[in-house]
């Protein structure tokens, strides 16, 4: 997020899209509802009803995957209207041309073709969202998990830009993390191509930097993301994988195939807290102690980095994951894992990191609230990023054309499946359908479907019915709702023995290889 | 009766909520709102209420274990370990180290995935690390 969760609270018009915000964050949720009970305007463009499109002033239901269009069509009613932020244009972005050029098609009657958003509901939501003093933008994984997520993304920055509504409080560009320390796992290098605090491993002095580091020749090539490593495992390029505290077979897009790929693996080793689905197919699971089990840092969603402690001992021999790891890297003699506690490797995250820079322990555990950058002991941390310039200087404009989704429907496959999170489960379930309060709340997989296309296989009521697309097919219960656009089904993907990921395309976005989870085409049948 | 009261984050979302757990005798009971925390202000969701109630669910695994004639069996941490580096370091000095990735995790600490991805970069040798932020 660009700013802190807090902010959302004195916003004068927060647009969320692709995030099912009071169930998948319900404490954003509710800053999001103070706001609207404090004046602010709120918008939803998302093809399903949810409780923050039930209290929103306006919401736009677009067709899956048409993101691209509809944010071009409320930037071109915004220039075409005057309603753009000229001095901020002027003073703080550059490529400004390429983003009129390409929006000037996009006008709203064009939108509603490709999206179905009516072209009146289209203008009254670039004039809310424009004209407001602070307004800020919201979204999950309904903008990014696309073919087009890049371009999703870089449209939701090219809109806030264009009204100058980044770099002050309350406004902003805000993806919603889901996972309660995704942030922290790509701020400290869990990703291919950066080192910790977003270094990149393909820059000659920050290599050497690590290298001097960590007494070692380092890689600089980028390496392979997981849906590449997966695939490359059914090939037999990748011959062992080391999975901490993750389960790809339930979470990956097309798991049918990926479990094919991996079970081609010559070693898998999984350290996770439960046999897991992808422990199950492991030749050696590590048992690794929870949350409530270890001390450490998580980083929220707004770069808040915050301090674990245990509550009980580890269960069983089970031990913390950084305990684990240190053991096997001393097992194969390795040098720079001595460390006596997390705390000691905060400190030399610190000595590396920038960003984490001026976190310790023991400053965190002070009360302090630190946002990063934090770049030193004495620095206060940044709750809103880009305050009088970018970090690449001039915030830069994209023009960006809208392109369909990976997958369109067909006689066979009449309807878009999307996937998404309830309130009460998280993720693959592994933790929270062990929850007994939980999973009396919902306990099976169901999808959503609308009366119209529930009529149109023949079904009346609740009942089973059988989902398939080109990938695969599960059979779960049927909710008939108008929460759901005609012609649009959704499924929660939490539940492993109805998998929607036996369904969903693994076709991802070119940059970000991020699969398209949120649009595919399938068939429901009553069985 | 011996109770104890510990703040920590709640294991779920990105929101980051503080949350404090109750303690009776070694056994977690329940879960209290932190009034302080900026975000949560002394409420909590449903999931957050029930961070508690996995941890010690009776299927968390307790040993680590090593499949043998197609069964994972029960294993020490010494067996388990010297198994594990030494099938990481034949793959490694036979295919290379890009043979082998590594998935960092979501749900893990910084300093965990700090330390995973400086043994996947520092001691097997690949950049071919990663987590499901994508996924």
């Amino acid at each position: 997020m660009t700013n802190s969760i807090p902010e959302f609270e004195d916003a004068k018009c927060v647009l969320i899209t692709g995030s099912n915000t009071s169930e998948a964050h319900p404490m954003i949720g509710t800053r999001i509802m103070r706001a609207k009970e404090k004046g602010a305007q709120v918008i939803v463009v998302d093809p399903r009803t949810t409780q923050m499109s039930m209290m929103a002033d306006l919401h736009l239901k677009q067709q899956p995957g048409t993101d691209v269009a509809w944010l071009n069509g409320v930037m071109q009613v915004i220039i075409s209207e005057g309603l753009a932020d000229q001095e901020f244009i002027k003073e703080r972005t550059e490529g400004y041309e390429d983003l009129e050029a390409a929006v000037e098609k996009y006008t709203p009657e064009y939108v509603e073709e490709i999206s179905g958003i009516p072209a009146e509901q289209l203008r009254q939501a670039a004039k809310m969202y424009a004209e407001a003093e602070r307004a800020s933008i919201v979204y999950a994984m309904g903008i990014t998990q696309h073919t087009s997520g890049v371009d999703n993304v870089l449209s939701c920055a090219n809109l806030a830009m264009l009204t100058g509504n980044v770099g002050r409080p309350s406004t902003g560009v805000n993806p919603l993390r889901g996972q309660n320390n995704v942030q922290g796992a790509c701020d400290l290098g869990g990703l291919p191509n950066v080192y910790p605090g977003y270094q990149s491993v393909a820059d000659p002095e920050v290599n050497h930097k690590f290298e001097e580091a960590w007494e070692t020749e380092l890689p600089d090539e980028v390496g392979l993301t997981v849906v590449e490593m997966v695939e490359l495992a059914g090939t037999g390029e990748v011959k062992a994988m080391y999975v901490m505290g993750e389960n790809p077979l339930v979470a990956d897009a097309d798991i049918n195939h990926a479990r094919e790929s991996m079970k081609n693996l010559d070693f898998l080793v999984v350290q996770d807290l439960f046999l897991s689905e992808t422990a199950e197919i492991a030749d050696v699971v590590l048992p690794a102690a929870s949350y409530a089990e270890k001390s450490g840092t998580f980083t929220a969603t707004d770069r808040r980095v915050q301090l674990v402690h245990p509550a009980i001992d580890p269960v069983g021999e089970s031990k913390p994951d950084w305990e684990i790891i240190q053991l096997l890297a001393e097992k194969m003699d390795a040098p720079g894992f001595d460390f006596a506690s997390p705390e000691e490797i905060m400190d030399e995250i610190a000595a590396l990191t920038p960003i984490y820079g001026g976190f310790s322990h023991k400053r965190l555990s002070n009360g302090n609230v630190l946002h990063w950058p934090c770049l030193s002991e004495d620095h206060p941390g940044t709750p809103y990023l880009h305050k009088g310039t970018f970090s690449r200087g001039l915030g830069k404009f994209h023009g960006i054309d809208f392109t369909e989704p990976a997958e369109s429907t067909d006689e066979t496959y009449p309807l878009i499946l999307t996937t998404g999170r309830i309130m009460f489960h998280f993720h693959t379930g592994t933790m929270s359908r062990r929850s007994e309060k939980l999973n009396q709340e919902v306990s099976e997989a169901y999808v959503e479907m609308h009366p119209k296309d529930a009529e149109q296989i023949g079904l009346n009521g609740e009942k089973k019915v059988k989902v398939s697309s080109r990938r695969g097919e599960i059979k779960l219960a049927a909710r008939v709702t108008d929460r759901i656009k005609p012609g649009v089904v959704f499924i929660p993907f939490h539940f492993a023995e109805a998998a929607a990921n036996a369904l969903t395309n693994s076709a991802f976005d070119p940059i970000a290889k991020i699969p398209e989870y949120k649009v595919c085409a399938v068939r429901v049948e009553a069985v | 009766m011996d109770y104890s009261n510990t703040q920590t984050i709640c294991p779920f979302c990105g929101c980051g909520c503080a949350l404090n757990l109750e303690v009776v005798d070694g056994e977690i009971v329940g879960v209290l709102p932190a009034n302080d925390h900026p975000v949560g202000r002394g409420s909590l969701c449903i999931k957050g209420w029930n961070a508690h109630s996995f941890v010690q669910h009776e299927d968390r695994l307790k040993t680590p274990l090593i499949r043998e004639d197609g069964d994972l069996r029960e294993a020490s941490w010494e067996e388990a370990l010297e198994l594990v580096a030494d099938k990481l370091g034949s793959i490694k000095s036979e295919h290379g180290p890009d043979a082998v990735g590594v998935l960092a995790s979501a749900k893990c600490t910084n300093e965990e995935n700090y330390l995973l991805q400086k043994f996947s970069r520092a001691v097997i040798g690949t950049n071919n690390v990663d987590h499901c932020a994508r996924l």
